[in-house]
């Protein structure tokens, strides 16, 4: 991908587009990189899709916002259509399997257009609350901008304090965080 | 009365602890790393009122000024806020205040009488978009507003900074221009630089070996007033046009003076360059990736910064733009820096093309794109302009 | 020889005779003002503000540090001052429109907050300085430059009752009360008990203090001294509005001749 990678992540709002764009930035800049990221905020996301705008690179980033993303992670229908003008030829397409009814929003013209049961496998194998974590598992796996040892010890630094009165909860993350990054493998194989 | 000894003691202990110990890498938002600073450079007391995008200046200062004896007051309006400052300084604290839109507009009435009473307030403007309350996110619109707000000669100084290394370090070099030269002084951000988080170094300025300047009461000194000294009688009133005219000529003359102390800005590549971009604020960062993407391309661009806007790099702009074959002046607001600009180039012949985006971001691919448009010949009549 | 006027001490002998015109309320205030720094000892603590208006040819009235601000916003840089430099004894000095109009806002907060300053605002009825226009005091049928046919109040309301306002927002621990240039003794001790609340670090106080303006009134002396002991009272009631908790504990002596409904 290129460099810096940019990344657009969007849902609506307590679906923790913002939080899982955070830690992600967080586990690049603690690996050396120089990172960047800019949620959209106040009347712009209010009532509106939450958009969480990230670069990665091995030089300081440019302008905090882009025009065209390596990656779209549309999380929503309405993210769907909100996402459509970050996404060209160049650009990987990742949307949940469970939004229904958007396939002329979808951009043909992207690299890839991926599908993934993000949604399906919280509710089901794991728990609703980790399925930001596995959209963090699938956006490090569809760009490599960090490992999956660098992705665990962001997200124990941010969620630490919780795992320390539930381990369990470690464990749930760091499978979510595992999954992500699996769906995305099975699509790409 | 008095407090408990115990309790002295540790008040004395929080005011003297250093927030910073020498130099760290952090990653974090340039509102946090404002509040870093100013706690960094000794900043005593924050006046502030709540607006998008500054707010989470005042929320980092909150948290942490109490740690270290330092105070903050949440006032009824951006006009109290700038009055408070005043009040604040004049007192001798290094006092500041943060704030954007249409509470900087508010804001000029009190740094207007910062200017005629020399007062070294600090203000941080995180710009966003304008005119009205227009959106909360981002422009730099703010740029005319900010030098030369008020009604008066914009006696001010103005830092445009584009990164949060820039937040930090020119936050602290605010209290020290402004309590060394007594004019009121500004750090020019934006909505961009308030909200994303990226990394820079937050340091103590000692490490780095900078001295805070020292401050010293306007008004409230020791001794009998009339006695033992005379009384501070400060004033912005004056009878006469003539008294007015003599204050400000040598205002006027002591700010043109003290400019080249005080100008600064980032000139790359521009010896050879048939086209210089020019830009302020977050959007240089957009520009000097460019200017890299285009030098990649063979096309000579170079590239010139003001940093300081108020007083601005005027000659040093003409040296860049005498050997330029065309300067491309690119800003999020409809000719602010061009005004600056066109001013400091009276008399040049160079042609100025213009990419004009009022209150929406700017990227570097845009931006070379449009070089190349306008090396094809594509666009416009004149310098080219959008 | 010459004889020198008996003056306050914390008047500043240079710059008298003062400022104002003759007849004006302003010199009287501030000699009530002076005499109670003087009696409560705190010249040396005191800063004081002056705002737009008449009040700020008061900018080099006192042997005390002064700051002559913008229309209404005295309150706010006193505040400022006071919150970074807690020893001193701050001092807010405006007319009506300054406290009552165009720096509302600041009066209103100042007091909520309960701020540790004393606030000083003659009231004469109009904005005299710009040249007699109608200020949030006029009286109702009173002629002023834009109320040529006098004040309607249908149209614009009745006159501002500040001390009384101030009373109704502040906190316990507050001082406020509306004294008379025609009653000098008393203005005075309404004064220093606003500064003694400020010295014991109680809380906010205001005085209001009945002023004249003989120029912009078009009033002779006997004209003048009548519109301010009979007419300006009917509408602004003389006296204590709210004492301190504490001294109301201490003596019901102390409550003033009209109380807030």
């Amino acid at each position: 991908m290129e460099n810096p990678v940019k990344i657009a992540l969007a849902g609506e709002g307590g679906q923790g587009v913002q939080s899982v764009a955070g830690i992600m930035v967080e586990a690049a800049n603690d690996s050396g990189k120089e990172a960047l990221y800019i949620p959209n905020f106040g009347v712009e996301q209010r009532g509106g899709v939450s958009v969480a705008f990230c670069q990665i690179g091995d030089e300081k980033i440019g302008s905090p916002k882009f025009k065209k993303a390596d990656l779209v992670i549309a999380l929503s229908d309405r993210a769907v259509r909100r996402t459509r003008q970050y996404a060209d030829q160049n650009t990987v397409y990742l949307y949940d399997a469970s939004i229904k009814g958007v396939e002329d929003g979808l951009p043909q013209e992207a690299k890839k257009v991926m599908a993934i049961p993000a949604l399906e496998i919280a509710k089901k194998e794991l728990h609703p609350r980790v399925f930001n974590v596995i959209i963090m598992g699938a956006a490090i796996e569809a760009t490599k901008i960090v490992g999956m040892e660098q992705a665990k010890k962001a997200v124990e630094k941010r969620l630490g304090y919780k795992f320390v009165q539930n381990p369990k909860l470690r464990e749930l993350n760091f499978k979510a965080l595992e999954e992500g990054a699996e769906l995305v493998r099975a699509q790409e194989a | 009365m008095s407090m408990p000894a115990v309790e002295l003691e540790a008040k004395t202990q929080r005011k003297q602890a250093k927030p910073i110990e020498g130099v760290k890498k952090v990653f974090m938002t340039g509102n946090e790393s404002v509040a870093w600073a100013a706690l960094a450079a000794g900043a005593e007391i924050m006046y502030g009122y709540p607006i998008t995008p500054q707010n989470e200046i005042m929320h980092y200062w909150t948290r942490l000024a109490p740690r270290y004896g330092k105070q903050f007051l949440q006032t009824e309006d951006e006009i109290s806020a700038g009055f408070t400052t005043c009040g604040g300084v004049l007192a001798g604290k290094r006092a500041f205040t943060a704030t954007a839109g249409p509470g900087n507009i508010l804001m000029q009435e009190s740094m207007s009488m910062a200017e005629m009473l020399r007062l070294p307030t600090v203000v941080i403007v995180q710009q966003r978009g304008g005119p009205s309350t227009a959106t909360v996110i981002y422009s730099q619109q703010e740029t005319t507003l900010t030098c030369f707000g008020g009604n008066g000669e914009g006696l001010r100084i103005v830092y445009s900074s584009s990164s949060h290394q820039d937040l930090f370090d020119y936050t602290i070099k605010a209290f020290n221009t402004a309590w060394k030269y007594r004019f009121p002084t500004f750090v020019l951000g934006d909505g961009y630089q308030a909200k994303m988080r990226e990394s820079l170094h937050i340091y103590d300025p000692a490490a780095k070996g900078i001295k805070m300047e020292k401050t010293v009461p306007f008004v409230g000194q020791e001794g009998m007033p009339g006695v033992d000294r005379a009384p501070a009688h400060l004033r912005n009133t004056f009878n006469t046009e003539e008294e007015l005219l003599e204050v400000i000529t040598g205002y006027v003359a002591e700010y043109q003076k003290i400019a080249p102390e005080i100008i600064e800005y980032e000139v790359i590549e521009t010896a050879d360059a048939e086209i210089v971009l020019v830009a302020h604020g977050i959007v240089a960062r957009a520009a000097w990736a460019a200017v890299r993407a285009l030098r990649n391309k063979g096309v000579r661009a170079g590239f010139f910064r003001p940093i300081t806007l108020r007083p601005f790099p005027a000659e040093q702009l003409r040296k860049a733009a005498r050997t330029a074959k065309k300067l491309l002046v690119a800003e999020s607001a409809q000719g602010q820096l061009l005004k600056l600009v066109q001013e400091a180039l009276y008399g040049e012949t160079v042609p100025i093309a213009t990419y004009l985006m009022p209150g929406q971001g700017i990227t570097a691919e845009e931006l070379s794109d449009y070089v190349m448009e306008l090396r094809s010949n594509k666009t416009n009549r004149e310098g080219g302009s959008r | 020889m010459t004889v020198v006027p008996n003056m306050p001490k914390a008047w500043r002998i240079e710059t008298k005779p003062h400022k104002f015109c003759p007849g004006c309320g302003h010199g009287l205030v501030l000699k009530a003002l002076g005499e109670a720094i003087d009696e409560l000892g705190v010249q040396e603590r005191v800063v004081f503000g002056c705002d737009i208006g008449c009040s700020l040819l008061s900018w080099d009235f006192f042997n005390a540090d002064t700051v002559q601000t913008h229309h209404g916003r005295t309150t706010p840089v006193m505040t400022g001052i006071k919150r970074a430099r807690p020893d001193r004894i701050c001092i807010a000095y405006m007319g009506d429109g300054g406290g009552y109009a165009i720096g509302a806002q600041h009066l209103v907060n100042a007091a909520t907050r309960n701020e540790k300053i004393t606030v000083i605002l003659a009231n004469n009825c109009n904005y005299a300085m710009t040249g007699g226009q109608m200020a949030p005091t006029t009286l109702p049928e009173m002629k002023t430059e834009t109320t040529p046919y006098g004040r309607d109040v249908e149209e614009t309301g009745y006159p501002t009752q500040g001390p009384e306002m101030v009373a109704a927002i502040t906190g316990e621990t507050a001082y406020s009360a509306r004294g008379t240039v025609a009653n000098l003794r008393q203005l005075k001790n309404y004064l220093k008990k606003a500064l003694q609340n400020q010295i014991e670090e109680r809380g906010f106080s205001f005085v209001e203090a009945l002023s004249a303006c003989p120029t912009n009134w078009s009033t002779n002396a006997k004209d003048t001294w009548h519109f301010l002991e009979e007419t300006m009272p009917k509408y602004f009631k003389i006296g204590e509005v709210k004492v301190p908790v504490k001294e109301a504990k201490e003596s019901n002596t102390s409550q003033g001749n009209h109380t807030k409904q």
